[in-house]
Parts: structure tokens; sequence; C-alpha cells
């Protein structure tokens, strides 16, 4: 039967790939860049994980939850920042159309996971039928005591792996730094209008080349989050799906403000999920219809958001523009 | 006051004119750059001899008649998803949803077949599916261009979860089709009686389709290049306001020309379902629709380039996907090689437009000045 406080702890591990998406790239947008290849960073973001724990669980020796952790965590943050890398140094450096690139990048990321997701056996020459990362993925859960984790309130807040607290954290800080610090200032000056922020001594490149690499790290940790806590460390390929597409969007819907895109992934988890609740009987197909969902609620949201224009809910002015300062 | 002004290393200015010549020679340079790169990628990743992988790419594209036929229908096909693409893109209307476009086309097509497949001969189900998945595919592209037009929703997004929603529509048919039951696969429609299927010419499966993508390239050459249409639509790229007040009716130039989109991707459905494929998958526009995209815009919106940069892309994939079975490696090697060659040539195009003074090179010039 449906229950809710069942129905919520789901909801939340289904949303924290999208927060971190999410915030990732409101960072990007923050500064002008449209990444689309968000979708592709968080692929490359999980594989790096995966090879790195894959390699340390099948090394032979004994496993420490603490490596176990780092290693994973450290190749994932390294993967992630070399696409930012690459989207920086092409759209920044050499000015290429953002879209454009975003889309590259997500054609090689998607390719890269499901690639080395599907061979990495065959490379590593080991004899394992397919990637199980238990022991990894048991570390990645560790969170609150069990004993926390009883009644409602335990299960609805208690009952997560720590990265869906840093998670949140994330959001937070973010949030915090974009609208109360100085360097937040200037990021949104970067993204809103560049020529005024290079007039008045901001390094446009370098905002932009930090706050992409760090919201593709971010946005990576998502992807390394799915495949660690919510697949239990059982990479399939194309599993991860579209979610990167689903942040993308979130992030419209939350007016740029990573705060706001807490509650609102959540319900955009639940909204994933939903299909599994709704009866169907014996009725297959219906469930493939209401699948479809939260796409439906995206453009229904989109269009409401259009029609109703508010001044405050409008993208960074120099969104997708790039900058080029003798171009005036 | 200090008089030394710090001069930056490295300084660059936009190019006036562009020689054909300089283009193309970047344009090779850094394609072969990708393709020295992609051998290294794969000696790394694979301990393969990189030009024993290369020799078995070429042929894989070229090794016998049957694949070149492969490699000419893969072409084909691509080439009509970015010809479909190329009017939308050149208005500066990010349509990602080439994807759901096609799938339009392919339900449309495979829903003529299973429903009305013994109710008509032929002559009657060609043209019939034709027209179906022509104007879902329209639809499946109005619907974003609609709300575009009027309230200016996000485009991006909206063409990206139409491409969701038409595929789980499309999975929702699967189930009600699948053959036999349970198998979660529909098979081959009409397998006995070819009803809807496309004749082949001249013993060829694969002619009618090539055929048919030149023609919509031409076609579509001529619309961009010659017609009043192709103009208006170039305008509202470069400048809406610039459209308005020349007199375009901007809403109605997205409208139409989305439809014109949708409905080439339409069409490109029905030739997948009616000739070649005969049977109707999630997965069966392949993310042509994102290639497209790319395609498109590698050739800046020139149909007959786009023939170049989608030969590129297919031969690579066809390459890769040769590999892979060779090898013994997963399929998606395709995606990385094609990312590479899609990263140095979107790079590439810094190299055409850009001139790079370096600080002597600089000095220079103002003494001779």
């Amino acid at each position: 039967m449906f229950s809710l406080v069942n129905f919520i702890p789901r909801a939340i591990v289904q949303s924290i790939p999208l927060l971190l998406g999410c915030v990732g790239e409101t960072l990007n947008e923050k500064s002008g860049s449209l990444n689309l290849g968000i979708p592709g960073v968080m692929y490359v973001g999980a594989i790096s994980g995966v090879i790195g724990s894959f390699i340390y669980e099948n090394s032979g020796s004994p496993f420490n939850p603490v490596i176990g952790v780092l290693i994973p965590l450290l190749a994932c943050l390294f993967g992630s920042l070399m696409m930012g890398l690459i989207f920086c140094f092409l759209t920044v450096s050499l000015r290429a159309n953002q879209n454009v690139t975003g889309l590259a990048m997500t054609t090689f990321g998607v390719g890269f996971g499901n690639f080395f997701g599907g061979s990495i056996m065959k490379l590593t020459g080991s004899d394992v039928p397919s990637i199980a990362l238990s022991a990894t993925s048991k570390a990645f859960k560790t969170g609150f005591p069990t004993s926390l984790q009883h009644g409602a309130v335990g299960q609805l807040l208690l009952s997560y792996g720590f990265m869906t607290y840093i998670a949140i954290i994330i959001a937070l800080v973010t949030n915090y730094i974009l609208k109360k610090t100085r360097t937040g200032l200037e990021l949104r000056a970067v993204g809103e209008n560049p020529a005024t922020a290079d007039a008045a001594g901001i390094n446009i490149n370098r905002y932009k080349y930090f706050s992409v690499c760090i919201g593709c790290m971010i946005a990576g940790l998502g992807g390394l989050y799915y495949v660690m806590d919510y697949a239990n460390g059982v990479w399939s390929n194309d599993a991860f799906g579209d979610r990167g597409w689903i942040a993308i969007a979130l992030v419209i819907f939350c007016i740029w403000r990573p705060n706001v895109a807490i509650l609102e992934s959540i319900l955009f988890g639940g909204l994933l999920i939903l299909y599994l609740y709704l009866p169907t009987g014996t009725n297959f197909a219906t469930k493939e219809l209401y699948k479809m969902i939260p796409y439906i609620v995206t453009i229904i949201v989109l269009i409401l958001i259009s029609i109703r224009n508010k001044k405050d809910s409008q993208p960074p002015e120099a969104l997708g523009l790039p900058y080029f300062r003798e171009d005036r | 006051m200090d008089k030394t002004v710090k001069e930056p290393l490295i300084h660059i200015t936009k190019r006036r004119m562009v020689s054909k010549k300089r283009e193309w020679t970047v344009r090779i340079v850094s394609i072969l750059l990708a393709l020295i790169v992609c051998a290294i990628v794969t000696a790394v990743t694979t301990h393969l001899n990189p030009f024993a992988v290369y020799a078995s790419m070429w042929n894989g594209s070229f090794g016998s008649e049957r694949k070149m036929w492969v490699l000419a229908k893969e072409l084909a096909i691509l080439l009509m998803v970015s010809v479909a693409l190329a009017p939308s893109f050149k208005m500066k209307f990010w349509n990602l949803g080439g994807e759901g476009q096609v799938l339009a086309g392919v339900l449309a097509t495979a829903a003529c077949m299973v429903y009305l497949g013994d109710k008509m001969g032929n002559a009657g189900m060609i043209p019939l599916s034709l027209i179906s998945a022509i104007a879902l595919g329209a639809l499946w592209a109005f619907v974003p261009a609609f709300f575009k037009a009027k309230w200016n929703t996000n485009e991006t997004l909206f063409t990206l979860m139409m491409n969701y929603v038409g595929i789980q529509l499309v999975a929702y048919y699967i189930i009600k089709w699948e053959s036999p039951k349970g198998s979660g696969k529909v098979g081959i429609i009409n397998q006995n009686t070819q009803v809807g299927w496309l004749p082949s010419l001249g013993g060829k499966p694969y002619l009618l389709i090539v055929l048919v993508a030149v023609l919509v390239t031409v076609l579509m050459y001529i619309y961009l290049r010659y017609t009043k249409h192709g103009f208006e639509l170039s305008v509202v790229g470069d400048s809406q306001n610039t459209a308005k007040y020349v007199g375009i009716k901007v809403d109605r130039v997205i409208m139409r020309t989305l439809v014109l989109t949708g409905a080439i991707c339409g069409l490109t459905g029905w030739l997948m379902v009616a000739g070649t494929d005969h049977t109707i998958t999630t997965t069966l526009a392949g993310g042509r629709g994102f290639l497209g995209v790319l395609v498109a815009w590698l050739a800046h919106f020139n149909p007959i380039g786009m023939l170049l940069s989608g030969f590129l892309i297919v031969f690579m994939s066809r390459g890769a996907s040769e590999i892979s079975t060779a090898f013994g490696l997963n399929k998606a090697f395709g995606d990385i090689l094609t990312g590479i060659i899609l990263f140095f040539v979107i790079g590439s195009e810094f190299f055409i437009n850009y001139q790079i003074h370096f600080r002597k090179s600089h000095r220079k010039e103002a003494a001779d000045v």
C-alpha cells in the first residue's frame, strides 16, 4: 500500500543526482555558460568513480572503507574536472558555440560511460561477470547509526547515505556563495554583463573556468551517487538515462537558486518513481504511459513560467554568448 | 607614472576575410589531428595496434558491396535528419527534438501498417502511411514552436522533453502490439503480406532511401538559398528585431519552419520503418536527432557541406562498430571517437575565424607601421 513514509525516502534518493546536476548546471549558467554537456559529465563522473573503485576492489588488498570511498570520489572529481576543462577550453578560450560543444560532450560522455561500463572487465582482464561494487557501495551508504533510523522521523530524515547530506550542504553553500559573497556577486556580473564586469576589472575567463569546472565536478558527483548509493554499486549501461537533461530543466524551474532546487528535485524524484505506485493491474502498457508524467510536468511548468514571464525569473542575460573583448 | 605598458603574451583579433583555402586547410589538419588522438586513445585503452584498428574501420565501411550500401543508407538517414534540422537551427531555434520527431514518423507508419495492414493493399497503404508520418512528425515539432512563437517558451528543453514523451508513447504501443506476446518486441510487421513495405529499386533495398535523401538535400539547398522563406528564416535567426522591423511575421516564420523540420523528420521515420527496418523500437532514431544537430552545425547549415560532415560521422561509427565486433569491445567506442573528432572540428573554427599574434610579432608589426 502507498505510504508517504515509504515514498518520500525513495523520492529523496532519486532526487540527489538531479539536485547535484542542477546545482552544477546553475553554477555553469551563472557564469554565462549554458552547458548542455552536463548529462555527459554525469556519466563520466560516474564511470570514473566506478573504474577507480573497480581497480581498488579487485586489487586483492583488504578493503578499507575510507580509502574505498576516497578513491572513487577523487576519480570522479578528476573525470568531471577534465570534462569541465574541455568545455571551458572550447567555449571560453576558443569561443566555440556552447550548445554544440555541450552536445558533443554529451555524445562523448555517454559513450565513454557505456564503453568502459561494458568493457572494463575485458580491458583489465578480470574474471568477474559484471560490475558489482558491493563493498564500495556499502561504504558509500554509511550514514547515521541504524538505531536512529526507526520511526517516521528517522526514516524520513536520517536513513540516507552520507552523500545525500553532502549534496544538500553543497546546494546550500552554493546558494550562499552566489547570493551573499563578493565572489558570487562578481560571478553573477560575469553572467549578466561580461563587458561591464570586464571594465570593473573582473577576470572574466578565470571566473568562467572556475565556475564551469566546479559546476561540472558537482554534477559528476551526482553520477557517482547514482551508481554507488542508488544502484548499490551495480553499473548497467544507459541506466542513468536522461536524468542529466532533467537536471538542466530543473535549473529553469528553480529560477537559478540552488536552495529552491532542493525541494524541487525531491518533487521530481517523486515524479520519476510515481509510476511504480500508480495502479495498473496487469496492464504493463499503461505503466509506460505513466512514465511520461515527469516529462509532461516539465513541459507544463516550462509553459507556465514563460507565460508568467516574471522579471526575476529570467536567465542570466549573457547566457549562451561567448565573450570577446574586442567584439563590440 | 609607470610608462611601461604591460603587453599580454598573446593578442587575438578577428580575421576580416577568410580564404576558402585557409578554411579547408585548418579543417583537414584538425581532422587529421583528431584521427591521431583517436589512434592514441584506442591504443592506450585497448592495447590494439592503431593501424590495425584503422584498417579494420576502413574495412567496416568499404569492405564489401553490402557494407558500402549500409554506409550509404546510414549516411542517407543521418543526412535527412540533419537537412531537416538545418532550417530550425539557421533560425536559431534550438531544436533538440529531432529524435522525437523521427520517432513520431516511425510511430505513425507502424500504426498504419499494424491497424490497416489487412484492410488495404500497398497502393493505399504507402501514401496513407507517408502522409500520417509526415503529419505526426510535423505536429511533434509544431507544439514547441507554437509556444516559442507565442510566449517565448524555452524551446531547447521543450523539444527535448517531447523526445521522451515520444519514446514513452512508442514504448506503450510496443507493448500493445508486441508479438509474440510477452516478448517486449513488435517483430517484423506484416512479414507475410509485406503490406506497407517500400519496393526495392533494381534489387537494391537501400537505393530508394539514398535517392530520396539526395532529392531532399537538393530541395533544401534551394529552399534555404533561393526562396523568400529561406531568406526570412535567416533574418529571424540573425535578429528578430530586424525581422519585425522589415515586416516579417516572426511567429509565423517560426511555426512554418518547424513544421517543415518535423515533416522531413517524419518522412525519415517513414523511410526507416517502411523502407528498411519494418519494425518499431524505442531506439530506432538512435541518437540521430542529436548527431544531426552537430552535422548541420559543422557544415554551417549548408546542405551540401552536411554530406561531408555526415560522412565523417557515419564512417567513424560504422568503423567503430566494426572494431567493436572484430575485437570484442563495447559498441559505445564509436561515440568516444566521434566525440573526439567533434571536439577538434569545433575547436578548429577558432583558428579559421581568429588570428593569434604573439608578443614578438606584434612589436614587429608596430615597427613596420
